[in-house]
């Protein structure tokens, strides 16, 4: 059912860890709909310079986590704003459909940690924080926001 | 330690036994004569379908005119359920809550055409609440059915207790018994049931092929219409072969069955114990009251899937009620039945091991399991965050 890609970034994950004194941070998901993302970015003059992530997850979404990291490694903000869910489907030869969320997830991670960072350092910006934006809403957790 | 195949996921299905195989292949080339036929080679393949059918009664203590052959569990469940409600037209069915979704699912259909349901509580180890069970009867209740063992969390039913309250009450009473035939030794006559689903590849058999017991008297309508095989009830060439390897799966497994499961149920404590021993574990389900060959842990602050991929990258083949490998965006009901949180049900691990297992596949395992279960949680947001 997963890509040898998949299954390549699930057994060796690439960026796996923290970043001590990261200059922003990102979670999104939630427990109880068994995936949670956080993402550790270090940044120099406006481009990052090292990323870390911990994921809490099936193996899509560490594959994803995993993906997500390299595609922005190196890369300045604005274009590691603009990496898609759909980017991170394809550098894995594709994901199962029921999986897609995951991708999802990877992306709202990057945006969450530019958030914090851009939100620490006092640049304005109207990035949306909110975690679960492709929510089924079967896990109860829309009730819970 | 060196690295092994070991396959723990036999709830799923088992290996077919060598003796069943080689039983089963004159019946593809040489007895290959449609049972229904005239001549010698047809005959020769009836008289081998009654044999089969006459063992298996034996077996569970039943004529053979009450055996009936069909595609599998998933068949015998819905044609029990399905059949009898047709044949009553209405009314209200009880079940319980941790079926396979073989028996949900037929209920919840049976929901849409007109029944009501009710779907009995188990308690916080997965048996069934019998008080709630006799509340849940009613005038029109036209069946109950129970499985006699939990594929997740191996549970053992009072089936007697609830045939003999059924049977009190006048009202059919049908158990899926797919996770304990063959693995419990069950005798329909005794423990009061009147109709009982079994499926030939959970012990050794092929798949593709299954039981449905039907106590004379019992009358559930036909699910397959077409010519008279199985005496009306089931239309459609009998698989003979697949029939023929059922009936010799059912007595290979039960035979010296006390000292098969003796030897099973250790390897299985040996196993509970020693994963119990991982920081943040729990066992689900009854310690005893369990099928010999099932374990079903969770394990906190990671999720199943990525366990089932990184101890499948180690050789070990096992299952999980995460909602990642349930297909769907749920964990398991039957987790969730026992009252545990989403967040615990996602990293729940089942392991059902049969006499085919060694104790060095259970060494391997206690080896292996806690190695996968740190580097997860090495890489999870949520473990550092436990209660100190």
């Amino acid at each position: 059912m997963y890509s040898e890609k998949v299954m390549e970034h699930f057994a060796n994950p690439r960026n796996v860890g923290e970043i001590e004194n990261a200059d922003g941070i990102g979670e999104v998901g939630n427990a109880k709909c068994g995936d949670i993302m956080r993402m550790y970015l270090k940044i120099d003059d406006n481009r990052i310079t090292d990323v870390k992530f911990k994921t809490f997850g099936c193996g899509a979404a560490v594959a994803t986590s995993s993906m997500a990291t390299e595609l922005i490694k190196g890369k300045t903000l604005d274009e590691a704003l603009s990496l898609t869910n759909k980017a991170v489907i394809e550098a894995l030869d594709g994901l199962p459909p029921v999986k897609v969320h995951c991708s999802v997830l990877a992306e709202e991670a990057v945006k969450a940690a530019i958030k914090d960072y851009y939100d620490k350092n006092g640049i304005e910006n109207d990035l949306d924080a909110s975690s679960c934006s492709s929510c089924c809403g079967s896990c109860g957790a829309e009730s819970e926001k | 330690m060196e690295k092994r195949f070991v396959y723990a996921d036999n709830a799923a299905t088992t290996r077919v036994r060598p003796e069943v195989l080689a039983r089963m292949l004159p019946y593809f080339t040489e007895v290959y004569g449609n049972p229904s036929g005239l001549y010698s080679v047809s005959r020769d393949a009836a008289v081998e379908l009654d044999r089969a059918r006459a063992k298996i009664a034996g077996l569970l203590n039943c004529e053979a005119r009450e055996i009936y052959f069909t595609s599998g569990g998933s068949e015998s469940d819905n044609a029990a359920i399905a059949g009898i409600a047709r044949k009553r037209g209405r009314g209200h069915i009880i079940t319980s809550k941790i079926e396979h979704h073989a028996v949900l699912n037929t209920v919840k259909a049976l929901e849409k055409e007109g029944f009501s349901a009710t779907y009995v509580d188990v308690d916080e180890n997965g048996i069934i609440k019998l008080d709630e069970l006799k509340k849940a009867i009613r005038d029109d209740t036209i069946l109950i059915t129970v499985m006699y063992a939990n594929n997740e969390i191996g549970t053992i039913q009072p089936i007697k207790e609830i045939g003999e309250l059924a049977r009190a009450h006048k009202i059919p009473f049908h158990t899926d018994a797919v996770q304990a035939a063959g693995h419990l030794n069950i005798d329909v006559r005794a423990e009061n049931i009147d109709m009982l689903s079994l499926s030939a590849h959970k012990f050794g058999g092929p798949k593709g092929c299954g039981v449905l017991y039907v106590r004379r008297g019992v009358n559930p309508r036909p699910l397959i219409y077409g010519g008279g095989q199985e005496s009306g009830r089931r239309a459609g060439t009998e698989n003979l072969a697949s029939i023929v390897g059922m009936a010799e799966a059912l007595e290979l497994s039960l035979s010296g069955l006390e000292q098969k499961n003796a030897r099973v149920t250790e390897m299985r404590d040996r196993l509970i114990d020693g994963i119990l021993k991982i920081p943040y574990t729990r066992l689900n389900g009854d310690r005893t009251r369990r099928l010999p060959g099932n374990v079903n842990v969770s394990v906190e602050y990671i999720e199943g899937e990525s366990l089932i991929l990184l101890l499948d990258l180690n050789g070990i083949c096992a299952s999980s009620g995460s909602a990642c490998t349930t297909g769907s965006l749920d964990p398991s009901h039957v987790l969730l039945a026992l009252g545990l949180s989403h967040e615990v049900a996602h990293g729940s691990l089942r392991l059902t091991i049969n006499d085919e297992t060694t104790d060095d596949d259970i060494d391997y395992i206690l080896d292996t399991l806690p190695r996968v279960v740190d580097r997860l949680r090495a890489m999870s947001p949520v473990w550092e965050r436990r209660p100190e």
